[in-house]
C-alpha cells in the first residue's frame, strides 16, 4: 500500500485498517523487544514488565470500559419533566384540534 | 437559500400506523414554527398504513393548508431510507428536519437545532440523548444499559465525533442529506449511524443539541435479540468498510 494512497483524503483507511496497522506496529515493537537475543535485551525489570504488558493493557481496557459504561448508565438523565410536559401538550393539542374540526 | 433568501424548513415524517400520534406531532410542529417565525412545510410519507393514518393526514391538510402539509404516501412499507429520498424529492426547503412521528421527539427542540446550526454554520445538527441535559424517559435499567453499552462500543470502534449515532432527530442542509442518501446502504439503526460516519468522511460539520427522548406514549417499542444482532452486524460492517 503506497504511502500516498494512505495519506490522500479520498482513499482513507478504514477503521479496521487503522486498528490492524496500530496493532501490527505495537505488536512488532513488543515482539522485537521480547524476543531480542540476550545481547540486545533490556535489563531484567523492564523485561519482566514488558512480557505480560499486552495482557495488562487488555485488562486495563476492560476495567476502563466497565467503569465508563457504568458511570454513563448511572448518570443517564431521566426526563420526568419532559414526559409530564408532553402529556400537557397532548391535551392542549387534542382540545385545539377538536375545535378545528378534526375527527380523531 | 430557499427562494427569496429566507430559510425554509422541510420536516420529513415517515409514518406507519401513526393515526393516534400524527395529529399531535403536526399540531406541535405547526405551533413551534409559528412561534419561532420560521417558514416550514411538513411532508408526511405514509407507507400504506392500514389504521387510517392517511385519512387523518388528509384532515390535517385541510386544517393547515396544502402548502404546509404535503401528503406523499407510498403503497406499502418500503423502509426509512427510501422514505427520506421520496420525501426530499418534494421538499422545497433548504433545510430538512428528520424526526420520529410517535412523539418520542418533541418539536420544541427544532428552534434549538436551528440556533445551533446558525451558531456554527453546521451542515448537520444532531439531537443527542447522551450529552448535556439530554436524556430519556420510560426506559428501564436494562434498556439504558444496552443503549450505553452499544454506544460505547460504537465510539471505540468508529470514533465518530458525535455522541449519539443511533438518534434520528436531526437537521440537515438539504444538499448534504441528498449527498449522504446516495452513499448510505444500511438499514434501521445502522442507517442513522452510517449517515454520521459518511458525513464525517465527506468533511461535513456536525453540531449537537441535547434532546429528551420520551419513549412511546402510545404503542410499544421493540428491542429484541434480533435487533441487537443486526445492530452489531451493521456496526462491524461500518467498522470494516469506512
Amino acid at each position: 500500500i503506497r504511502l500516498s494512497r494512505l495519506l490522500s483524503p479520498q482513499v482513507a483507511m478504514t477503521k479496521l485498517g487503522q486498528w490492524l496497522c496500530g496493532l501490527a506496529l505495537l505488536g512488532s515493537a513488543w515482539a522485537a523487544l521480547a524476543l531480542a537475543p540476550p545481547e540486545l535485551q533490556l535489563s531484567a525489570p523492564f523485561r519482566q514488565a514488558l512480557l505480560p504488558l499486552p495482557v495488562y493493557l487488555l485488562v486495563a481496557f476492560g476495567c476502563y470500559s466497565l467503569a465508563t459504561v457504568g458511570y454513563r448508565l448511572a448518570t443517564f438523565n431521566d426526563c420526568e419533566e419532559a414526559a409530564a410536559e408532553l402529556q400537557e401538550h397532548i391535551s392542549a393539542a387534542r382540545a385545539d384540534l377538536l375545535q378545528r374540526g378534526l375527527c380523531f | 437559500m430557499a427562494a427569496g433568501g429566507v430559510d425554509k424548513f422541510s420536516v420529513l415524517l415517515p409514518t406507519y400506523n401513526e393515526r393516534e400520534n400524527l395529529p399531535l406531532v403536526v399540531w406541535l410542529l405547526a405551533r413551534t414554527f409559528q412561534e419561532s417565525g420560521n417558514n416550514y412545510e411538513i411532508i408526511i410519507i405514509d407507507d400504506g398504513s392500514p389504521d387510517g393514518t392517511q385519512d387523518i393526514a388528509k384532515q390535517l391538510e385541510k386544517i393547515y393548508g396544502s402548502d404546509k402539509i404535503l401528503l406523499r404516501p407510498r403503497a406499502r412499507k418500503l423502509g426509512l431510507g427510501t422514505a427520506y429520498i421520496h420525501g426530499m424529492k418534494h421538499a422545497t426547503g433548504n433545510f430538512i428536519v428528520i424526526m420520529d412521528a410517535d412523539l418520542s421527539h418533541h418539536p420544541k427542540f427544532i428552534p434549538e437545532f436551528i440556533r445551533k446550526q446558525k451558531e456554527g454554520n453546521f451542515d448537520i445538527v444532531s439531537g443527542t440523548r447522551y450529552k448535556g441535559n439530554g436524556g430519556v424517559y420510560g426506559w428501564d435499567l436494562k434498556r439504558k444499559l444496552i443503549s450505553r453499552g452499544a454506544n460505547f462500543i460504537t465510539q471505540v470502534l468508529l470514533r465518530p465525533g458525535a455522541s449519539d449515532l443511533t438518534g434520528s432527530f436531526r437537521l440537515y442542509r438539504k444538499e448534504v442529506l441528498e449527498k449522504l442518501m446516495e452513499k448510505c446502504v444500511s438499514k434501521g439503526y445502522v442507517f442513522q449511524m452510517e449517515m454520521i460516519v459518511r458525513a464525517r468522511q465527506l468533511g461535513y460539520t456536525i453540531g449537537e443539541v441535547p434532546i429528551s427522548f420520551v419513549d412511546r406514549v402510545y404503542g410499544e417499542s421493540k428491542l429484541g435479540g434480533n435487533e441487537i444482532v443486526s445492530f452489531l452486524k451493521g456496526l462491524l460492517t461500518l467498522f470494516a468498510t469506512t
